[in-house]
């Protein structure tokens, strides 16, 4: 099989030894388990000079082939950039998993989590299979809703959990229905195929079902407005969560469908309108929001969200020069945002709290976090030489068109962009200078494990920057292509050109500036404002939550009302009405046969049963009634006779007898009312509804038996019996031999249903017994 | 034949089925072991009919002379019997439990999971 | 239903209800009978005992627990679907051998160590049914 199948599926593998590695050594275990998705990214490195030499790679495993469902991965440039974010910054969380709970009782619990939602995330953006596809992205879902609620004692993260997964499950049920419609569409089942049917899908009168079930999937999962409310809550999960779950990856995944479906869906009126309209909305009030926030994570995942905004209205702008920004800004964001998360967890680690307020002058105790938080910072903040500047310089240069919709949006993400500045120098600066405040624990620089990860990310930052070139033909280009649908060259440098980009930026840095010295103030006119606001989605998810509890509770109680007579009745009335109208509808109700002649005995034994089935029914007391019971059951051992089944008619016998003497047995022992003491109207309901269904059946048993009867099978049986299976009686060797298979299981039926009887009678009752004859 | 076989196993699901939906017991229970012979009659009439030619191949055959009842059927019946009897016991036994337990034979008295004024469930996380 | 004339009779009603129900099963490949048939026998002739004579003697009689000959006639029955492994046949199909005697040809087979099954099954789990039913009754 090939290797990188298997390497997809080492993070699994991981995850099952975790839990073990860390009994045995510890946080140590951080070292060996880091190196599984370090292979992984070593081994996607390989791709690198294929893929941007335009190769692409399919590979795979066939699981039901007839039904196109198959294990199969497509690497280009855009799921091999994506690979190589989730393996990299993946190895570094380990680490810093590793060190953040560290003596932690449940750590190989969460580093297991983690490696689940690392195979998980890497499936989604490698998988080819359309289903495959929708099952990583499910997994990723229930992975993440594992990592939010790991502090499962506290009811803000069980909330959070359930709110993530119902909000990002929910919309992986929109994309199930969503590449089922690709799939009908084209026929295809693997997404490299389906990409090729970009204009197909355009022109089919589906294409609006199929782009707002895409939509609905990548707006829920990337926390577009106004699904954005999981997000921050979701920050009740460990930093390392925060870190790798929701800045870098698992949110991507949302931009990650609409930039993989952009060759197919895109390039239309509606994309273009309804993308950059969500996009800059979630902007907007993603940096509003994240300003009123104190707390460091708080403020980075309401930046998050509004970085998730941009990308989407970047992947909808429509020109590739966009395409191309969003894919540097995605990269960018990745590495400054990994990188700050994993700040936020440093300091709250160390000094014991996250507000901003409680926090300062940490510039001398953790001057190798300070270092990476200032490289991130500066990053986010979009200042030169770093990779965040020139995410920056290409978004200017895409958007700013003269036309009234481009200026509209370039304004919105000015505003937005000094918004991420302040924010990123709220993060990178606040903490670190002024005055040293007194904080919960004395702080000083963390371990290793702790600080590694954000150093490596922020110093990546600058180096993707400064060897832009390489960046452009390994990473930007190969991505942009696969996104845009064909060749791109990215060729953005470093260096500053005049022009209207440079301008922008200022003007974004001058207004950031102008923000982030009257912070306070902003701060606190956000919250006035959200105030005077009141609702919000996150308090309508709740009520949406209530309103369904409620309305199910409400509709079970109707259906399900505790009385077993009104669940028969529904049952059989619905089966009699059924029969009778599908035979009246179909044109199959049956003729009326002419009686052929009966024979004297033959009327007999009728009348036997059926005069058995009356006194069942008139019974004055228990002991005629099962007579009566009897009666009819020898009846119908009789009629088994009369047609040539000895063998019916001989077990038939023993049954009735055993029948009646065990209810004999039970009944003596109960006191009962002894004969039906409904009033006159229920009676009759209930026997117009048992002729209802009985008669449905009279009907169908005739409409049956006037067709012609096919004997192939009856045949087969009687041809073979004594030839190859060496018996005369044909129905006992169709029982032990012909369907011995459902003969074994229905022997197991019946020693299940002596289990049970025997455990009913041995198991106490929950009250002292009451005897029916004392 | 089939017509007044056909209303036979007619009258038998109207009675088993009255008798299901009357509210004791031990009604019930009647209405069961009348269920279990009304669908084996059900089956074996949608079989066809033959009159008392037992499906038994004679000794100096390999294969059956002339026309025998279908055999099919009649193997499915007779495995049916016995099953029908074995639930048909469990369920005695299971009525009858219950009626120790929480001392009725109504079903509309009997509300140990499904009570009347169940309180709504709770809401919280 | 405790007479005098039922209880001195009814061991010997089951002695022949039992052997008459072995020949049924054996016979059933050729004629009317068959181990569900043979199996219903015999637990009727267990439970007439057991209303006769109470159930302890018939526990006695019986020896085993009648739910363990239940769980021995399933375990046959799914014994006898193994030697068609070797044969490389799907699992429970038919096999014959036919030793002889003397001069007399047994035909066994497969089948009919399934049959078998089958008749312990039936014979073991309505027995524990009837006989658990009938020891309620006693108490």
């Amino acid at each position: 099989m090939n290797q990188t199948i298997l390497l997809l599926l080492l993070p699994f593998l991981a995850a099952l030894i975790a839990p073990a590695l860390v009994r045995v050594l510890g946080e140590k275990a951080a070292w060996l388990l880091a190196l599984a998705p370090a292979t992984i990214f070593t081994h996607l490195t390989g791709y690198l000079a294929p893929v941007a030499a335009g190769e692409k790679f399919t590979m795979g495993l066939q699981w039901v082939p007839s039904l196109g469902a198959n294990l199969s991965f497509y690497i280009d440039g855009l799921s091999l950039t994506f690979g190589l974010l989730i393996s990299g910054i993946g190895t570094l969380i380990i680490l810093y998993a590793g060190g953040y709970l560290k003596g932690h009782p449940q750590q190989g619990r969460f580093i297991g989590f983690l490696f689940l939602f690392m195979g998980s995330m890497l499936g989604v953006v490698m998988a080819d299979n359309l289903i495959a596809l929708f099952v990583y992205w499910e997994l990723t879902s229930i992975t993440s809703f594992l990592l939010i609620g790991f502090d499962h004692n506290r009811e803000a993260s069980r909330r959070a959990a359930v709110q993530a997964l119902v909000v990002t499950g929910g919309g992986g049920l929109a994309l199930l229905a969503g590449v089922i419609v690709l799939n009908l569409i084209t026929g295809n089942t693997e997404l490299s195929l389906v990409l090729n049917s970009g204009d197909v899908i355009r022109e089919s009168p589906f294409y609006l079902l199929a782009f707002w079930l895409i939509i609905a999937a990548a707006f829920t999962k990337s926390a577009q407005f106004p699904f954005h409310f999981w997000l921050p809550n979701a920050m009740e999960a460990p930093t390392p969560v925060s870190a790798y779950l929701h800045s870098a990856t698992m949110v991507k995944a949302g931009v990650y469908l609409l930039m993989r479906t952009n060759p197919v869906l895109g390039d239309t009126a509606i994309w273009q309108t309804v993308l950059p309209l969500f996009g800059t909305v979630t902007l907007v009030i993603g940096t509003l929001l994240a300003i009123r926030q104190t707390d460091l994570k708080l403020m980075l995942a309401y930046t998050t969200v509004a970085s998730l905004g941009l990308l989407v209205m970047l992947t909808g702008f429509g020109s590739e020069k966009a395409i191309e920004a969003a894919v540097y800004y995605l990269v960018a964001h990745a590495l400054f945002k990994g990188a700050l998360f994993m700040v936020a967890g440093l300091i709250d680690h160390e000094a014991g709290t996250r507000d901003v307020r409680k926090l300062g002058g940490l510039r001398k105790a953790m001057p190798i976090t300070f270092f990476a938080a200032a490289l991130a910072g500066l990053s986010m903040a979009g200042l030169p030489p770093f990779i965040g500047f020139m995410a920056k310089e290409e978004i200017y240069y895409a958007i700013a068109k003269p036309d009234a919709w481009s200026v509209a949006i370039t304004v919105f993400t000015i505003f937005g962009n000094a918004l991420m500045l302040v924010i990123g120098a709220a993060v990178a600066i606040l903490p670190f200078f002024g005055q040293k405040v007194e904080t919960p624990k004395h702080a000083h620089e963390g371990p290793i494990l702790l600080w590694l990860g954000p150093v490596v990310l922020s110093i990546c930052g600058v180096v993707s920057a400064i060897f832009a070139s390489a960046t452009n033909l390994l990473f930007i280009s190969p991505m942009a292509s696969a996104v845009a649908g064909d060749s791109v060259y990215a060729k953005a440098a470093i260096v500053f050109h005049l022009g209207v980009p440079l301008t922008l930026s200022v003007v974004t840095i001058a207004l950031g500036c102008l923000i982030f010295w009257k912070l306070e103030k902003a701060r606190f006119a956000m919250a006035y404002i959200l105030r005077k606001i009141g609702w919000g989605p996150d308090h309508g998810f709740d009520q949406f939550i209530a309103g369904t509890v409620g309305l199910s509770t409400k509709i079970t109680r109707i259906i399900q009302n505790g009385r077993m007579e009104a669940y028969m009745t529904t049952v059989f009335l619905v089966f009699g009405i059924a029969v009778w109208s599908s035979l009246y509808i179909f044109d199959e109700l049956p003729n009326w046969p002419r009686p052929s002649g009966l024979s004297f005995y033959e009327t007999g034994i009728f009348l036997l049963a059926f005069v058995g089935l009356l006194a069942i029914i008139y019974a004055e007391d228990r002991l005629t009634a099962i007579i009566s019971l009897g009666i009819q059951g020898f009846a119908v051992a009789l009629i088994f006779i009369l047609f040539g089944a000895p063998d019916l008619a001989f077990t038939q016998f023993m049954v009735e007898t055993l029948s009646v003497v065990i209810l004999a047995l039970v009944m003596t022992r109960l006191t009962l009312h002894k004969t039906d003491h409904r009033p006159f109207y229920e009676k009759s309901f209930d026997f117009a509804v048992a002729l209802t269904a009985g008669s449905a059946f009279t009907a169908l048993l005739l409409a049956v038996v006037q067709v012609a009867f096919n004997p192939a099978l009856s045949e087969f049986f009687a041809a073979y019996s004594r030839t190859i299976a060496h018996g005369r009686n044909i129905v006992n060797v169709i029982i032990v031999d012909f369907r011995g298979v459902d003969t074994l299981g229905e022997i197991a039926v019946v020693m299940i249903a002596g289990l049970g009887i025997i455990a009913l009678i041995r198991i106490k009752g929950r009250q002292p017994r009451v005897e029916g004859d004392q | 034949m089939e017509i007044a076989l056909a209303l036979l196993v007619g009258c038998f699901f109207t009675v088993s089925i009255y008798l299901l939906l009357s509210k004791y017991v031990i009604r019930i229970l009647l209405g069961v072991a009348i269920l279990g012979n009304a669908v084996n009659l059900l089956i074996f009439t949608a079989g066809r009919l033959t009159k008392e030619i037992p499906p038994i191949i004679p000794e100096a055959l390999q294969v059956p002379d002339g026309i025998i009842a279908n055999p099919l059927p009649q193997a499915l019946i007779l495995t049916a019997i016995v099953i029908s009897f074995s639930f048909f016991a469990f369920l005695l036994v299971l009525g009858y439990r219950a009626f120790q337990d929480l001392n009725t034979d109504d079903t509309d008295s009997m509300r140990f999971a499904e009570p009347v004024d169940e309180p709504n469930p709770p809401l919280g996380y | 239903m405790n007479t005098i004339i039922f209880r001195t009779f009814a061991p010997y009603l089951t002695a022949l209800m039992v052997l008459f129900s072995v020949f049924i099963l054996l016979r059933g490949h050729n004629d009317p009978g068959g181990g569900f048939i043979g199996g219903l026998l015999a637990a009727s002739a267990f439970a007439i005992y057991g209303i006769a004579n109470g159930v302890t003697p018939v526990r006695r009689a019986i020896y085993f627990h009648p739910i363990s000959l239940a769980g021995f006639g399933l375990f046959i029955a799914t014994l006898a679907g193994l030697p068609s492994i070797l044969a490389q046949v799907p699992f429970l199909t038919g096999l014959w051998v036919y030793p002889k005697i003397g001069s007399v040809e047994l035909a066994l087979s497969t089948t009919l160590i399934f049959d078998i099954g089958v008749y312990f099954v039936v014979v073991g789990t309505i027995t524990s049914i009837a006989l658990a039913l009938e020891e309620r009754l006693e108490d």
